[in-house]
């Protein structure tokens, strides 16, 4: 479980986030949805770390990774897997390398062993045939697909996916959804997923957070948000004709 | 400016911390020295022949006709090499050859969040992707420079001897006069104080990149000017640290 208290985060005079307080629960996928640039991506980055906050807690499982020191910070992230918006893959490296990366920093598998899981997890984002292409060689699809391999490859705790779906086909994105849905059930760690397809949002969305212009505006499930009576959320359902017709 | 300095230092705090995998640290070293080093060796080659070869010319004609003995061509082109155009000169080229690729390699993986991939991984990137071209560099581009030696004085003999501008005896003669092994110990000492200061800068200016495709290139322009300048600074130190 990640719980986030109070957290501020700002760019020079610009508040991105106001003040965010919400948690995380284990075994469930956590979708965070919101319009573009209302602050998605920046307060992932800050639960991992990778943006100080000016103010507030991250607390993995009761330890705050804000105030942490480096050392217990690497401990905590060997059980990260984190799947970036640009899918941030190692260029000098191919898909097969990609995905082994992460066992060859912390397990010590043999080789087999290695190409085994990476081909077991390559499998399971429906990649075949493409083990030994470089990242600059692949569509931008598949390379959200590679990345999302690379982030389960060492059996993380905390799987954090930033838009995980956009730029696939709708099959391939529920197929995805499907998997990071079954991944987080089947062994019981806590997802966070950002996102701004509905499609996601009604099939695997627990327990969703709308976030509006740096603020968590709605909190609530994929049932209780086709309910919803918040003007600024059903502005944002309203914008997909699907949706539309589905909530009314 | 100061901020920047400042910053520099700090960066090698990250940078020389011991690699968690000792195994896969030498791995990525040898990777290091093929692409960075071996990949220098033809530029390198070309230059020093060409370079050696023009010095003799300039050499002979200086001193042509003169009461001036002929084996004095061979003595001057040596020192010359071996103090001068071997270790600075050739470093100031890989400045701008190694130097630049380091930036833009880690600027580009700045900007395309390889870097914030690793750190997230729980892997401290500077140490990870910067410490294994250090000593890559460190150890190879010493190599680079007896090559370079080497073919700067052997371009020199092809075109002294063969175009009958003084006997082979004469030159070879001139190579050995007054030979002194500390100069070959101060050029390689210079060469590895370059080598280090080529991969820090430029490492430096591609791990702290912000923005984009423009920025990476401007990263690797200003690597590039500051270990040159810095190279020039520093040979300036050493040389009346050690000969003066
Ligand atoms: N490094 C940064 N420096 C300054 N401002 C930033 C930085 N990163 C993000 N921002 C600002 O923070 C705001 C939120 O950006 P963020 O990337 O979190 O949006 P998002 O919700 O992920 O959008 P999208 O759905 O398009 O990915 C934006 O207004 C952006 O300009
Ligand atoms: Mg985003």
């Amino acid at each position: 479980m990640i719980s986030v208290k109070n957290l501020y985060k700002s760019f020079g005079e610009r508040v991105v986030l106001h003040d965010i307080s919400t948690d995380f629960k284990v075994g469930e996928s956590n979708l965070i949805i919101g319009m573009s640039g209302s602050g998605k991506t920046v307060l992932m980055k800050c639960l991992v770390g990778l943006f100080k906050p000016e103010s507030g807690q991250v607390l993995f499982n009761e330890r705050d990774m804000v105030s942490m020191n480096e050392q217990e910070q690497s401990s905590i992230r060997q059980d990260i897997g984190m799947v970036f918006q640009g899918s941030a893959l190692f260029d000098s490296l191919t898909v097969q390398e990609n995905v082994i990366f992460p066992l060859d920093m912390y397990t010590n598998m043999s080789l087999g062993e290695k190409i085994e899981r990476a081909n077991f997890c390559l499998q399971r984002v429906n990649l075949e045939n493409v083990n030994n292409l470089y990242p600059s060689e692949i569509s931008g699809g598949m390379k959200k697909r590679v990345a999302i391999a690379r982030a389960i490859a060492n059996n993380p705790k905390y799987l954090f996916c930033d838009e995980p779906n956009s730029g696939l086909d709708p099959r391939t994105a529920a197929v995805i959804d499907e998997l990071i849905s079954e991944i987080t059930k089947e062994y019981n760690i806590t997802t966070i997923i950002n996102t701004h397809d509905m499609n996601s949002v009604l099939q695997i969305g627990d327990n969703v957070a709308f976030i509006y212009q740096g603020n968590l505006w709605w909190r609530g499930d994929k049932h209780s948000i086709c309910e919803t009576d918040n003007p600024e959320l059903l502005e944002f359902l309203n914008a997909s004709e699907l949706t539309k017709r589905l909530i009314k | 400016m100061l901020k920047t300095i400042g910053q520099y230092f700090l960066f090698h705090k990250d940078v020389f911390s011991r690699p968690p995998r000792r195994k896969l640290f030498w791995r990525q070293v040898f990777a290091e020295i093929w692409r960075l080093g071996m990949d220098s060796v033809p530029i390198v080659i070309l230059l020093s022949v060409f370079m050696g070869a023009a010095l003799t010319i300039q050499l002979h004609f200086g001193t042509d006709g003169q009461w001036i003995p002929d084996y004095t061509i061979g003595f001057v082109a040596r020192q010359t090499i071996i103090l001068e155009f071997s270790p600075t000169v050739i470093s100031l080229i890989l400045a701008g050859k190694v130097g630049s690729r380091i930036s833009s390699e880690i600027g580009t993986m700045r900007v395309t969040e390889q870097i914030d991939a690793l750190e997230v991984m729980g892997i401290n990137p500077a140490n990870y992707l910067v410490l294994p071209k250090v000593i890559a560099c460190m150890f190879f581009h010493p190599i680079l420079i007896m090559l370079s030696i080497g073919f700067a004085i052997g371009g020199g003999y092809v075109v002294g001897v063969a175009s009958g501008m003084m006997s082979a005896f004469q030159y070879i003669y001139g190579l050995q006069f007054y030979f002194n092994p500390f100069d070959l110990f101060y050029a390689l000492f210079k060469t590895v104080v370059f080598a280090y200061l080529i991969t820090t800068i430029s490492a430096f200016y591609g791990y702290f990149t912000q923005g984009g495709a423009l920025e990476v290139g401007r990263a690797s322009t200003k690597s590039a000017v500051q270990s040159c300048i810095m190279i020039i600074t520093v040979n300036l130190v050493i040389t009346q640290l050690l000969l003066g």
